[in-house]
Protein backbone atom coordinates (compact mmCIF):
# COMPACT_ATOMS: atom_id res chain seq x y z
CA UNK A 1 0.00 0.00 0.00
CA UNK A 2 1.28 3.43 -0.81
CA UNK A 3 1.15 6.39 1.57
CA UNK A 4 0.54 9.94 0.44
CA UNK A 5 3.03 12.42 1.75
CA UNK A 6 2.63 16.19 1.78
CA UNK A 7 5.76 16.63 -0.29
CA UNK A 8 4.32 19.41 -2.41
CA UNK A 9 3.20 21.44 0.60
CA UNK A 10 6.69 21.39 2.05
CA UNK A 11 8.16 22.62 -1.19
CA UNK A 12 5.69 25.47 -1.34
CA UNK A 13 6.46 26.54 2.24
CA UNK A 14 10.21 26.54 1.67
CA UNK A 15 10.16 28.68 -1.42
CA UNK A 16 7.74 31.28 0.00
CA UNK A 17 9.75 31.69 3.21
CA UNK A 18 12.82 33.30 1.63
CA UNK A 19 12.06 34.66 -1.79
CA UNK A 20 14.78 37.33 -1.72
CA UNK A 21 17.56 34.98 -0.83
CA UNK A 22 16.46 32.54 -3.47
CA UNK A 23 16.57 35.26 -6.13
CA UNK A 24 20.01 36.48 -5.10
CA UNK A 25 21.36 32.96 -5.08
CA UNK A 26 19.97 32.18 -8.48
CA UNK A 27 21.55 35.32 -9.96
CA UNK A 28 24.92 34.51 -8.42
CA UNK A 29 25.14 30.84 -9.29
CA UNK A 30 22.29 29.62 -11.44
CA UNK A 31 23.73 26.16 -11.93
CA UNK A 32 24.01 25.43 -8.23
CA UNK A 33 20.46 26.52 -7.68
CA UNK A 34 19.20 24.34 -10.54
CA UNK A 35 21.09 21.36 -9.13
CA UNK A 36 19.68 22.08 -5.69
CA UNK A 37 16.19 22.12 -7.18
CA UNK A 38 16.86 18.81 -8.91
CA UNK A 39 18.13 17.31 -5.66
CA UNK A 40 15.09 18.49 -3.81
CA UNK A 41 12.77 16.96 -6.40
CA UNK A 42 14.78 13.77 -6.54
CA UNK A 43 14.76 13.55 -2.77
CA UNK A 44 11.04 14.03 -2.57
CA UNK A 45 10.48 11.68 -5.49
CA UNK A 46 12.67 8.83 -4.34
CA UNK A 47 11.14 8.80 -0.88
CA UNK A 48 7.67 8.16 -2.27
CA UNK A 49 6.47 4.66 -3.11
CA UNK A 50 3.81 6.12 -5.38
CA UNK A 51 6.43 7.79 -7.52
CA UNK A 52 8.61 4.69 -7.41
CA UNK A 53 5.68 2.68 -8.76
CA UNK A 54 5.18 5.19 -11.54
CA UNK A 55 8.83 4.92 -12.54
CA UNK A 56 8.14 1.26 -13.19
CA UNK A 57 5.05 2.16 -15.23
CA UNK A 58 7.15 4.64 -17.17
CA UNK A 59 9.59 1.93 -18.14
CA UNK A 60 6.85 -0.48 -19.10
CA UNK A 61 5.07 2.05 -21.25
CA UNK A 62 8.31 3.27 -22.85
CA UNK A 63 9.28 -0.28 -23.74
CA UNK A 64 5.91 -0.93 -25.33
CA UNK A 65 5.89 2.36 -27.26
CA UNK A 66 9.46 1.80 -28.47
CA UNK A 67 8.54 -1.60 -29.83
CA UNK A 68 5.48 -0.13 -31.49
CA UNK A 69 7.64 2.53 -33.14
CA UNK A 70 10.18 -0.01 -34.38
CA UNK A 71 7.37 -2.02 -35.91
CA UNK A 72 5.91 1.09 -37.56
CA UNK A 73 9.29 1.84 -39.13
CA UNK A 74 9.72 -1.67 -40.49
CA UNK A 75 6.13 -1.65 -41.71
CA UNK A 76 6.81 1.58 -43.64
CA UNK A 77 9.78 -0.01 -45.35
CA UNK A 78 7.61 -2.99 -46.24
CA UNK A 79 4.95 -0.68 -47.68
CA UNK A 80 7.44 1.28 -49.80
CA UNK A 81 9.17 -1.78 -51.25
CA UNK A 82 5.85 -3.53 -51.91
CA UNK A 83 4.48 -0.48 -53.69
CA UNK A 84 7.64 -0.26 -55.84
CA UNK A 85 7.20 -3.90 -56.71
CA UNK A 86 3.64 -3.21 -57.82
CA UNK A 87 4.77 -0.30 -60.03
CA UNK A 88 7.40 -2.60 -61.50
CA UNK A 89 4.82 -5.30 -62.21
CA UNK A 90 2.58 -2.87 -64.07
CA UNK A 91 5.34 -2.59 -66.67
CA UNK A 92 4.83 -6.21 -67.84
CA UNK A 93 2.11 -5.10 -70.23
CA UNK A 94 4.30 -2.61 -72.04
CA UNK A 95 7.55 -4.53 -72.26
CA UNK A 96 8.47 -7.39 -74.62
CA UNK A 97 10.24 -9.55 -72.03
CA UNK A 98 7.91 -9.93 -69.09
CA UNK A 99 10.01 -12.64 -67.48
CA UNK A 100 12.82 -10.22 -66.54
CA UNK A 101 10.36 -8.03 -64.72
CA UNK A 102 8.84 -10.99 -62.93
CA UNK A 103 12.26 -12.15 -61.79
CA UNK A 104 13.18 -8.69 -60.57
CA UNK A 105 9.87 -8.48 -58.73
CA UNK A 106 10.59 -11.81 -57.07
CA UNK A 107 13.92 -10.50 -55.83
CA UNK A 108 12.29 -7.39 -54.44
CA UNK A 109 9.66 -9.43 -52.64
CA UNK A 110 12.36 -11.62 -51.13
CA UNK A 111 13.82 -8.45 -49.60
CA UNK A 112 10.36 -7.55 -48.31
CA UNK A 113 10.07 -10.98 -46.75
CA UNK A 114 13.33 -10.37 -44.91
CA UNK A 115 11.79 -7.23 -43.47
CA UNK A 116 8.73 -9.19 -42.42
CA UNK A 117 11.17 -11.51 -40.71
CA UNK A 118 12.29 -8.55 -38.64
CA UNK A 119 8.66 -7.93 -37.70
CA UNK A 120 8.38 -11.56 -36.66
CA UNK A 121 11.50 -11.17 -34.54
CA UNK A 122 10.06 -8.11 -32.76
CA UNK A 123 6.84 -10.00 -32.12
CA UNK A 124 8.58 -13.05 -30.68
CA UNK A 125 6.89 -13.84 -27.39
CA UNK A 126 4.42 -10.98 -27.78
CA UNK A 127 0.70 -10.95 -28.36
CA UNK A 128 0.74 -9.88 -31.99
CA UNK A 129 -2.68 -8.27 -31.71
CA UNK A 130 -1.29 -5.78 -29.25
CA UNK A 131 0.91 -4.35 -32.03
CA UNK A 132 -1.27 -5.18 -35.00
CA UNK A 133 -2.04 -1.56 -35.80
CA UNK A 134 1.67 -0.90 -36.21
CA UNK A 135 2.32 -3.39 -38.98
CA UNK A 136 -1.03 -3.99 -40.65
CA UNK A 137 -0.55 -1.37 -43.40
CA UNK A 138 2.74 -2.92 -44.50
CA UNK A 139 1.37 -6.44 -44.43
CA UNK A 140 -1.68 -5.49 -46.49
CA UNK A 141 0.59 -3.86 -49.07
CA UNK A 142 2.75 -6.99 -49.17
CA UNK A 143 -0.30 -9.19 -49.72
CA UNK A 144 -1.31 -6.87 -52.56
CA UNK A 145 2.13 -7.11 -54.18
CA UNK A 146 2.60 -10.85 -53.84
CA UNK A 147 -0.91 -11.65 -55.04
CA UNK A 148 -0.39 -9.33 -58.03
CA UNK A 149 2.75 -11.20 -59.02
CA UNK A 150 0.95 -14.48 -58.52
CA UNK A 151 -1.92 -13.42 -60.76
CA UNK A 152 0.39 -12.32 -63.56
CA UNK A 153 2.17 -15.68 -63.50
CA UNK A 154 -0.72 -18.01 -62.81
CA UNK A 155 -3.89 -16.11 -63.61
CA UNK A 156 -5.31 -17.10 -60.24
CA UNK A 157 -5.63 -15.87 -56.68
CA UNK A 158 -2.88 -16.80 -54.26
CA UNK A 159 -4.22 -18.40 -51.10
CA UNK A 160 -3.51 -17.28 -47.55
CA UNK A 161 -1.77 -20.59 -46.90
CA UNK A 162 0.56 -20.08 -49.84
CA UNK A 163 1.43 -16.61 -48.59
CA UNK A 164 2.13 -17.80 -45.07
CA UNK A 165 4.17 -20.76 -46.31
CA UNK A 166 6.75 -18.31 -47.61
CA UNK A 167 6.90 -16.39 -44.35
CA UNK A 168 8.87 -18.96 -42.43
CA UNK A 169 12.21 -17.71 -41.20
CA UNK A 170 14.62 -20.36 -40.05
CA UNK A 171 16.69 -19.49 -37.00
CA UNK A 172 19.47 -21.80 -38.19
CA UNK A 173 21.41 -18.91 -39.71
CA UNK A 174 22.44 -17.59 -36.30
CA UNK A 175 26.21 -17.91 -36.07
CA UNK A 176 27.60 -19.57 -32.97
CA UNK A 177 29.65 -16.84 -31.22
CA UNK A 178 31.97 -19.45 -29.77
CA UNK A 179 33.26 -20.56 -33.12
CA UNK A 180 32.17 -21.51 -36.59
CA UNK A 181 28.95 -23.44 -36.86
CA UNK A 182 29.69 -26.69 -38.63
CA UNK A 183 26.10 -27.64 -39.11
CA UNK A 184 23.11 -25.32 -39.23
CA UNK A 185 21.71 -25.32 -35.74
CA UNK A 186 17.96 -25.28 -35.54
CA UNK A 187 17.61 -23.30 -32.31
CA UNK A 188 14.09 -24.29 -31.45
CA UNK A 189 11.05 -23.90 -33.72
CA UNK A 190 11.42 -21.73 -36.83
CA UNK A 191 10.20 -18.15 -36.58
CA UNK A 192 7.09 -17.52 -38.65
CA UNK A 193 4.88 -14.62 -39.47
CA UNK A 194 1.27 -15.48 -40.04
CA UNK A 195 -0.80 -13.02 -42.05
CA UNK A 196 -4.24 -12.84 -40.50
CA UNK A 197 -7.31 -13.60 -42.62
CA UNK A 198 -8.39 -9.99 -42.09
CA UNK A 199 -5.14 -8.54 -43.49
CA UNK A 200 -5.29 -11.02 -46.35
CA UNK A 201 -8.79 -9.89 -47.28
CA UNK A 202 -7.86 -6.22 -47.14
CA UNK A 203 -4.75 -6.80 -49.26
CA UNK A 204 -6.77 -8.70 -51.87
CA UNK A 205 -9.34 -5.89 -51.92
CA UNK A 206 -6.53 -3.46 -52.75
CA UNK A 207 -5.24 -5.87 -55.39
CA UNK A 208 -8.44 -5.41 -57.35
CA UNK A 209 -7.60 -1.73 -57.86
CA UNK A 210 -4.26 -2.67 -59.38
CA UNK A 211 -5.88 -5.30 -61.57
CA UNK A 212 -8.31 -2.68 -62.86
CA UNK A 213 -5.37 -0.45 -63.78
CA UNK A 214 -3.68 -3.35 -65.46
CA UNK A 215 -6.82 -4.05 -67.44
CA UNK A 216 -7.08 -0.52 -68.75
CA UNK A 217 -3.42 -0.28 -69.63
CA UNK A 218 -3.40 -3.68 -71.34
CA UNK A 219 -6.18 -2.55 -73.63
CA UNK A 220 -4.15 0.53 -74.46
CA UNK A 221 -1.36 -1.79 -75.51
CA UNK A 222 -3.57 -3.66 -77.89
CA UNK A 223 -4.03 -6.69 -75.65
CA UNK A 224 -7.66 -7.65 -76.06
CA UNK A 225 -7.59 -10.96 -74.17
CA UNK A 226 -6.43 -9.81 -70.75
CA UNK A 227 -9.41 -7.52 -70.11
CA UNK A 228 -11.89 -10.37 -70.44
CA UNK A 229 -9.84 -12.67 -68.20
CA UNK A 230 -9.49 -9.92 -65.64
CA UNK A 231 -13.16 -9.10 -65.77
CA UNK A 232 -14.06 -12.67 -64.92
CA UNK A 233 -11.45 -12.86 -62.17
CA UNK A 234 -12.48 -9.57 -60.63
CA UNK A 235 -16.10 -10.57 -60.71
CA UNK A 236 -15.29 -13.72 -58.74
CA UNK A 237 -13.42 -11.72 -56.14
CA UNK A 238 -16.21 -9.18 -55.99
CA UNK A 239 -18.82 -11.88 -55.52
CA UNK A 240 -16.74 -13.34 -52.71
CA UNK A 241 -16.56 -10.01 -50.95
CA UNK A 242 -20.28 -9.41 -51.47
CA UNK A 243 -20.94 -12.67 -49.73
CA UNK A 244 -18.92 -11.54 -46.73
CA UNK A 245 -20.72 -8.20 -46.81
CA UNK A 246 -20.30 -6.40 -43.53
CA UNK A 247 -19.71 -9.46 -41.41
CA UNK A 248 -15.98 -9.08 -41.93
CA UNK A 249 -13.61 -6.45 -40.58
CA UNK A 250 -15.15 -3.03 -40.91
CA UNK A 251 -12.60 -1.73 -43.43
CA UNK A 252 -13.92 -4.30 -45.89
CA UNK A 253 -17.15 -2.36 -46.40
CA UNK A 254 -15.23 0.69 -47.60
CA UNK A 255 -13.04 -1.38 -49.88
CA UNK A 256 -16.05 -3.23 -51.23
CA UNK A 257 -17.36 0.08 -52.49
CA UNK A 258 -14.08 0.82 -54.30
CA UNK A 259 -14.07 -2.73 -55.63
CA UNK A 260 -17.48 -2.25 -57.19
CA UNK A 261 -16.19 0.83 -58.98
CA UNK A 262 -13.12 -1.03 -60.24
CA UNK A 263 -15.27 -3.88 -61.45
CA UNK A 264 -17.55 -1.36 -63.17
CA UNK A 265 -14.62 0.16 -65.06
CA UNK A 266 -13.38 -3.22 -66.16
CA UNK A 267 -16.82 -4.34 -67.28
CA UNK A 268 -17.25 -1.10 -69.23
CA UNK A 269 -13.89 -1.71 -70.89
CA UNK A 270 -14.97 -5.20 -71.93
CA UNK A 271 -18.24 -3.86 -73.25
CA UNK A 272 -16.46 -1.24 -75.33
CA UNK A 273 -14.10 -3.82 -76.72
CA UNK A 274 -16.97 -6.14 -77.58
CA UNK A 275 -19.07 -3.46 -79.24
CA UNK A 276 -16.42 -1.37 -80.89
CA UNK A 277 -13.22 -3.34 -80.67
CA UNK A 278 -13.34 -4.65 -84.19
CA UNK A 279 -14.00 -1.18 -85.63
CA UNK A 280 -11.03 0.55 -84.07
CA UNK A 281 -7.43 0.02 -85.04
CA UNK A 282 -5.45 -1.34 -82.10
CA UNK A 283 -3.23 1.69 -81.70
CA UNK A 284 -6.25 3.86 -81.19
CA UNK A 285 -7.87 1.68 -78.56
CA UNK A 286 -5.93 3.55 -75.88
CA UNK A 287 -7.73 6.76 -76.80
CA UNK A 288 -11.13 5.12 -76.46
CA UNK A 289 -10.37 4.15 -72.91
CA UNK A 290 -8.49 7.25 -71.90
CA UNK A 291 -11.66 9.29 -72.43
CA UNK A 292 -13.70 6.87 -70.36
CA UNK A 293 -11.25 6.67 -67.51
CA UNK A 294 -10.14 10.32 -67.62
CA UNK A 295 -12.28 11.25 -64.60
CA UNK A 296 -10.19 10.67 -61.48
CA UNK A 297 -11.89 8.45 -58.97
CA UNK A 298 -12.52 10.56 -55.86
CA UNK A 299 -12.10 7.53 -53.63
CA UNK A 300 -8.65 6.60 -54.81
CA UNK A 301 -6.68 9.75 -54.05
CA UNK A 302 -3.01 9.89 -54.76
CA UNK A 303 -1.20 6.63 -54.29
CA UNK B 1 -17.67 -13.94 -34.53
CA UNK B 2 -18.76 -16.72 -32.22
CA UNK B 3 -16.19 -15.58 -29.69
CA UNK B 4 -17.55 -12.06 -29.86
CA UNK B 5 -21.12 -13.02 -29.01
CA UNK B 6 -20.10 -15.06 -26.02
CA UNK B 7 -17.70 -12.41 -24.83
CA UNK B 8 -20.32 -9.68 -25.12
CA UNK B 9 -22.76 -11.67 -22.99
CA UNK B 10 -20.28 -12.03 -20.13
CA UNK B 11 -19.16 -8.41 -20.44
CA UNK B 12 -22.76 -7.33 -19.97
CA UNK B 13 -22.96 -9.22 -16.70
CA UNK B 14 -19.70 -7.61 -15.63
CA UNK B 15 -21.08 -4.18 -16.42
CA UNK B 16 -24.12 -4.91 -14.30
CA UNK B 17 -21.93 -6.01 -11.38
CA UNK B 18 -19.82 -2.87 -11.77
CA UNK B 19 -22.93 -0.71 -11.62
CA UNK B 20 -24.00 -2.42 -8.41
CA UNK B 21 -20.64 -1.82 -6.77
CA UNK B 22 -20.72 1.80 -7.90
CA UNK B 23 -24.19 2.28 -6.40
CA UNK B 24 -22.91 1.05 -3.05
CA UNK B 25 -19.84 3.28 -3.12
CA UNK B 26 -21.56 6.38 -4.51
CA UNK B 27 -23.43 6.74 -1.25
CA UNK B 28 -20.28 7.91 0.51
CA UNK B 29 -20.88 11.31 -1.08
CA UNK B 30 -23.97 11.80 1.05
CA UNK B 31 -23.50 13.30 4.51
CA UNK B 32 -25.03 10.24 6.12
CA UNK B 33 -22.81 7.97 4.07
CA UNK B 34 -19.58 9.15 5.65
CA UNK B 35 -20.04 7.27 8.88
CA UNK B 36 -20.92 4.11 7.02
CA UNK B 37 -17.78 3.96 4.91
CA UNK B 38 -16.39 0.76 6.46
CA UNK B 39 -19.63 -1.15 5.97
CA UNK B 40 -19.96 0.08 2.41
CA UNK B 41 -16.45 -1.09 1.64
CA UNK B 42 -17.25 -4.47 3.09
CA UNK B 43 -20.40 -4.69 0.95
CA UNK B 44 -18.43 -3.69 -2.15
CA UNK B 45 -15.85 -6.37 -1.42
CA UNK B 46 -18.62 -8.93 -1.25
CA UNK B 47 -19.87 -7.84 -4.65
CA UNK B 48 -16.38 -8.29 -6.07
CA UNK B 49 -16.83 -12.02 -5.46
CA UNK B 50 -19.35 -12.06 -8.27
CA UNK B 51 -16.96 -10.09 -10.45
CA UNK B 52 -14.23 -12.66 -9.87
CA UNK B 53 -16.57 -15.43 -10.96
CA UNK B 54 -17.63 -13.52 -14.05
CA UNK B 55 -14.06 -12.73 -15.06
CA UNK B 56 -13.25 -16.39 -14.58
CA UNK B 57 -16.09 -17.10 -17.01
CA UNK B 58 -14.82 -14.50 -19.48
CA UNK B 59 -11.39 -16.14 -19.61
CA UNK B 60 -12.91 -19.29 -21.05
CA UNK B 61 -14.58 -17.58 -24.00
CA UNK B 62 -11.47 -17.14 -26.17
CA UNK B 63 -7.97 -18.58 -26.70
CA UNK B 64 -5.73 -17.29 -23.92
CA UNK B 65 -2.99 -16.07 -26.26
CA UNK B 66 -5.41 -13.78 -28.11
CA UNK B 67 -6.12 -11.40 -25.22
CA UNK B 68 -5.43 -8.28 -27.27
CA UNK B 69 -7.50 -9.45 -30.19
CA UNK B 70 -10.64 -9.07 -28.04
CA UNK B 71 -9.32 -6.56 -25.55
CA UNK B 72 -11.56 -3.76 -26.76
CA UNK B 73 -14.64 -5.71 -25.72
CA UNK B 74 -13.85 -5.59 -22.02
CA UNK B 75 -11.46 -2.66 -21.79
CA UNK B 76 -14.16 -0.20 -20.65
CA UNK B 77 -15.62 -2.40 -17.94
CA UNK B 78 -12.19 -3.53 -16.74
CA UNK B 79 -11.13 0.09 -16.31
CA UNK B 80 -14.31 0.77 -14.31
CA UNK B 81 -13.63 -2.26 -12.13
CA UNK B 82 -10.06 -1.08 -11.59
CA UNK B 83 -11.44 2.29 -10.54
CA UNK B 84 -13.90 0.69 -8.14
CA UNK B 85 -11.18 -1.47 -6.60
CA UNK B 86 -8.92 1.56 -6.23
CA UNK B 87 -11.77 3.55 -4.69
CA UNK B 88 -12.56 0.85 -2.13
CA UNK B 89 -8.90 0.62 -1.11
CA UNK B 90 -8.68 4.39 -0.86
CA UNK B 91 -11.76 4.58 1.35
CA UNK B 92 -10.32 1.84 3.55
CA UNK B 93 -6.71 3.03 3.81
CA UNK B 94 -6.35 6.42 2.05
CA UNK B 95 -3.53 4.98 0.00
CA UNK B 96 -3.05 4.14 -3.66
CA UNK B 97 -3.85 0.55 -4.44
CA UNK B 98 -1.02 -1.23 -6.29
CA UNK B 99 -1.65 -3.04 -9.53
CA UNK B 100 -1.17 -6.44 -7.93
CA UNK B 101 -3.86 -5.73 -5.35
CA UNK B 102 -6.36 -4.68 -8.02
CA UNK B 103 -5.61 -7.87 -9.93
CA UNK B 104 -6.14 -9.88 -6.76
CA UNK B 105 -9.49 -8.21 -6.06
CA UNK B 106 -10.56 -9.03 -9.61
CA UNK B 107 -9.08 -12.50 -9.58
CA UNK B 108 -6.88 -11.91 -12.62
CA UNK B 109 -3.17 -11.72 -13.44
CA UNK B 110 -0.78 -8.78 -13.69
CA UNK B 111 1.59 -10.36 -16.16
CA UNK B 112 0.28 -11.14 -19.65
CA UNK B 113 2.15 -14.44 -19.95
CA UNK B 114 0.39 -15.83 -16.91
CA UNK B 115 -3.11 -15.47 -18.31
CA UNK B 116 -5.99 -12.99 -18.46
CA UNK B 117 -4.30 -9.90 -17.09
CA UNK B 118 -4.78 -6.28 -16.13
CA UNK B 119 -2.97 -4.12 -18.65
CA UNK B 120 -0.97 -1.32 -17.00
CA UNK B 121 -2.86 1.27 -19.06
CA UNK B 122 -6.22 -0.02 -17.85
CA UNK B 123 -4.96 0.13 -14.25
CA UNK B 124 -3.82 3.72 -14.80
CA UNK B 125 -7.13 4.65 -16.41
CA UNK B 126 -8.95 3.26 -13.37
CA UNK B 127 -6.72 5.34 -11.08
CA UNK B 128 -7.54 8.47 -13.07
CA UNK B 129 -11.26 7.78 -12.87
CA UNK B 130 -10.79 7.51 -9.12
CA UNK B 131 -9.04 10.89 -9.06
CA UNK B 132 -12.18 12.49 -10.45
CA UNK B 133 -14.27 10.70 -7.87
CA UNK B 134 -11.98 11.99 -5.12
CA UNK B 135 -12.23 15.57 -6.29
CA UNK B 136 -15.98 15.20 -5.95
CA UNK B 137 -15.53 13.59 -2.54
CA UNK B 138 -13.39 16.51 -1.38
CA UNK B 139 -16.22 18.90 -2.19
CA UNK B 140 -18.84 16.74 -0.53
CA UNK B 141 -16.70 16.16 2.55
CA UNK B 142 -16.78 19.87 3.26
CA UNK B 143 -20.54 19.95 2.79
CA UNK B 144 -20.84 17.08 5.24
CA UNK B 145 -18.73 18.96 7.77
CA UNK B 146 -15.47 16.98 7.41
CA UNK B 147 -12.79 19.64 6.96
CA UNK B 148 -9.72 17.44 7.22
CA UNK B 149 -10.44 14.88 4.55
CA UNK B 150 -10.02 17.37 1.69
CA UNK B 151 -6.47 18.13 2.82
CA UNK B 152 -5.58 14.47 2.81
CA UNK B 153 -7.19 14.03 -0.60
CA UNK B 154 -5.20 17.02 -1.82
CA UNK B 155 -1.88 15.49 -0.74
CA UNK B 156 -2.83 12.22 -2.29
CA UNK B 157 -3.87 13.66 -5.64
CA UNK B 158 -0.79 15.89 -5.84
CA UNK B 159 1.43 12.90 -5.38
CA UNK B 160 -0.55 11.00 -7.97
CA UNK B 161 0.02 13.88 -10.34
CA UNK B 162 3.78 13.76 -9.70
CA UNK B 163 3.69 10.11 -10.57
CA UNK B 164 1.79 10.64 -13.80
CA UNK B 165 4.22 13.35 -14.85
CA UNK B 166 6.92 10.71 -15.07
CA UNK B 167 5.10 8.90 -17.84
CA UNK B 168 5.90 9.50 -21.48
CA UNK B 169 2.42 9.22 -22.86
CA UNK B 170 1.46 9.03 -26.51
CA UNK B 171 -1.56 10.82 -27.97
CA UNK B 172 -3.88 8.02 -26.98
CA UNK B 173 -6.99 7.69 -24.78
CA UNK B 174 -4.84 7.40 -21.66
CA UNK B 175 -3.20 10.72 -22.43
CA UNK B 176 -6.59 12.34 -22.91
CA UNK B 177 -7.82 10.97 -19.63
CA UNK B 178 -4.64 12.13 -17.90
CA UNK B 179 -5.27 15.62 -19.26
CA UNK B 180 -8.37 15.65 -17.03
CA UNK B 181 -6.30 15.12 -13.90
CA UNK B 182 -5.16 18.75 -13.76
CA UNK B 183 -8.78 19.85 -13.41
CA UNK B 184 -9.21 17.46 -10.51
CA UNK B 185 -6.03 18.86 -8.93
CA UNK B 186 -7.28 22.40 -9.43
CA UNK B 187 -10.73 21.65 -7.99
CA UNK B 188 -9.24 20.11 -4.87
CA UNK B 189 -6.77 22.97 -4.44
CA UNK B 190 -9.68 25.38 -4.52
CA UNK B 191 -11.45 23.41 -1.79
CA UNK B 192 -8.29 23.45 0.33
CA UNK B 193 -7.86 27.17 -0.31
CA UNK B 194 -11.47 27.88 0.69
CA UNK B 195 -10.90 26.01 3.93
CA UNK B 196 -7.54 27.62 4.72
CA UNK B 197 -8.55 31.23 4.32
CA UNK B 198 -11.53 30.68 6.57
CA UNK B 199 -9.34 29.01 9.15
CA UNK B 200 -11.40 25.86 8.87
CA UNK B 201 -8.52 23.54 8.01
CA UNK B 202 -6.10 22.30 10.61
CA UNK B 203 -2.83 20.76 9.51
CA UNK B 204 -3.81 17.25 8.50
CA UNK B 205 -0.35 15.73 9.02
CA UNK B 206 0.12 12.10 8.16
CA UNK B 207 -2.80 9.81 8.74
Amino acid sequence: MLHARPANRQLWKRSSAAPHRARRESEACPRRNADAALDRDAGAASSSPVVAAFKVFQQELDTKHDKHERLVKISRDVTIESKRTIFLLHRVTSVPNAEDILKEAEVKLDAVRQKIGQIAEELRGEDLFQFHRAFTPGIQEYVEAVSFLHYIRHRGLISLEEINARLVFSTAEKVDPEGTAEEPQTAGPALTFQVTPSDYLLGVADLTGELMRMCISSVGNGDIDTPFQLSQFLRQIHDGFSYIGNTGPYEVSKKLHTLRQSLGKVEDACYALRVRGSEIPKHMLADVFSSRTALPDPEEGVV
Amino acid sequence: ALHQKEIRKVVQTLEQAAREILTVLQSVHQPSGFKEIPSKCAKARELFCTVRTQLGELKTKFPVEQYYRFHEHWRFVLQRLAFLAAFVVYLETETLVVREEVAKILGIQVVREKGFHLDVEDYLAGVLIMASELSRLAVNSVTAGDYTRPLRISNFINELDSGFRLLNLKNDPLRKRYDGLKYDVKKIEEVVYDLSIRGLAKDAGDK
